[in-house]
């Protein structure tokens, strides 16, 4: 099946089975391996991607559902060499370690900044609750999305 | 290789449901293709029903809400409709999955699924939900509670859809109440739920009490008797504890790798007598 949907903001035309999951289709087939899969059953959250710019899991959705659609990935948040606001607090407050859950907690940090500016720790622990970070660093993880969405306030960034 | 079909409205749904005989039709997708890949077994055809403009709506209607079968759980949950006359239904969404998952499943696909852990269930029943069913040339509308027949089966025959839900608005109760016991808070598969909509006086003494378990049997579970038994008492410990032993009987859990029957059985109960904390005021949507 031909499909066609914008990725990271460019055209992209694929040709593959219809019910090619898409976390293959991100990873296997355009190389785009910065999204993860962990459970592959939409327990672990390492997948979100936004479509639409709402969070959804790669490995839940099928190649079809992307036609048409815009799709961003880990990828596809830097603009012009600098980090997403959400990049730069992950690593300037240490929430990465070894880093595999990492794309999936930003991505699911950016939904949740989109709905809601200016979350409470509660508000942020419910954003990422979907995803799994087994080195255990919550902690740092809502530090940096509450300083992501701090600064954003004061730079006013998008 | 499998074909996947988008229809953007009913009547194309209907020209390819009749075109593909075997398809199977999905709406989020959360469940189906969990099991689809665990059986390693695609049908040659699968309809997504994302696109059909048809079931999107949420619209209050003469004293009713119609939700639309593809709504989604995130949508369902900004509803300012949702929450103002079903808190026990806002309730049971926000605990329901993760918030991907509540971006893609959809409210006709978790009744679909008619899993007996179904989240959204106990609140559909205890609100006396109808689902509304369609056919190419017809349709009718069933109770939630004669609608789902057992574990992943219900009364959808050849050529139907779930359409939607038709809730009465139910402003009556000064009480609703959802709680979910899972292994955890987010992601979890109840190992028992309640949900709950109880009317007191102004002295606290029940009048009305509509109760549904989740996960304690192989469909939702309700239980007359016990609502019965409370109405013109008190609402407080004593009362809730006196029918536990009637929700006991009413309850028909299993042992699985997430609780022993036993343990079910005592939650059902459990989660009765936690109602004894809930003042007269309505739940916070």
């Amino acid at each position: 099946m031909k499909i066609g949907f914008t990725l990271n903001g460019k055209n992209t035309f694929i040709d593959v089975d219809a019910a090619r999951r898409v976390i293959d289709v991100l990873r296997e087939d355009l190389e785009m391996t910065g999204t993860k899969e962990g459970c592959g059953t939409g327990e672990c959250g390492a997948c979100t991607i936004l479509v639409n710019s709402e969070s959804r899991l790669a490995c839940l959705m099928v190649a079809a559902q992307l036609e048409g659609a815009e799709v961003t990935t880990i990828e596809g948040i830097e603009r012009d060499g600098r980090l997403h606001p959400l990049q730069k607090a992950f690593v300037e407050h240490g929430a990465i370690q070894c880093g595999f859950c990492t794309p999936g907690m930003v991505m699911a940090s950016i939904d949740l900044l989109s709905r809601n500016p200016e979350p409470t720790q509660a508000e942020i622990r419910e954003g990422i609750s979907g995803n799994l970070c087994r080195c255990t660093g919550y902690q740092k993880i809502v530090e940096a999305v509450a300083a992501a969405a701090a600064a954003k306030e004061k730079d006013g960034l998008p | 290789m499998t074909t996947v079909y988008r229809p953007g409205s009913l009547d194309e749904f209907w020209d390819m449901r009749e075109k593909y005989g075997e398809a199977l039709v999905f709406a989020g997708g959360t469940d189906l293709f969990v099991k689809l890949r665990a059986l390693n077994k695609y049908p040659p055809v699968l309809i997504g029903l994302a696109g059909v403009k048809e079931l999107q709506s949420i619209e209050e209607l003469s004293g009713a809400v119609f939700i639309g079968a593809h709504a989604t759980h995130t949508r369902l949950l900004s509803h300012p409709r949702i929450r103002e006359h079903f808190p026990v239904l806002a309730s049971a969404l926000r605990s329901l999955g993760s918030p991907p998952i509540r971006n893609m499943g959809t409210i006709g696909g978790n009744i679909c699924t008619a899993s007996p852990a179904g989240d959204v269930l106990p609140p559909l029943y205890v609100l006396g939900a109808q689902v509304e069913l369609r056919k190419k040339d017809g349709s009718r509308r069933v109770p939630i509670r004669e609608f789902i027949l057992g574990p992943g089966t219900t009364a959808l025959t050849d050529g139907e859809l779930l359409s939607g839900v038709w809730l009465k608005k139910e402003d009556s109760f000064t009480i609703h109440h959802f709680e979910k016991v899972g292994q955890r808070k987010a992601l979890a598969i109840a190992v028992a739920s309640l949900a709950a909509l109880v009317t007191t006086t102004e002295t606290g003494i029940v009048e009305k009490a509509r109760f549904a378990w989740g996960s304690v049997g192989p469909t939702v579970v309700t239980s007359q008797d016990a609502e019965d038994a409370l109405v013109g008492l008190p609402l407080g410990l004593k009362a809730l504890q006196s029918i536990v032993p009637i929700v006991e009987r009413s309850v028909s859990p299993i042992d699985d790798v997430r609780a022993s029957a036993a343990y079910r059985k005592a939650l059902a109960g459990n989660l009765v007598v936690r109602l004894a904390g809930r003042g007269r005021e309505p739940l916070r949507a």
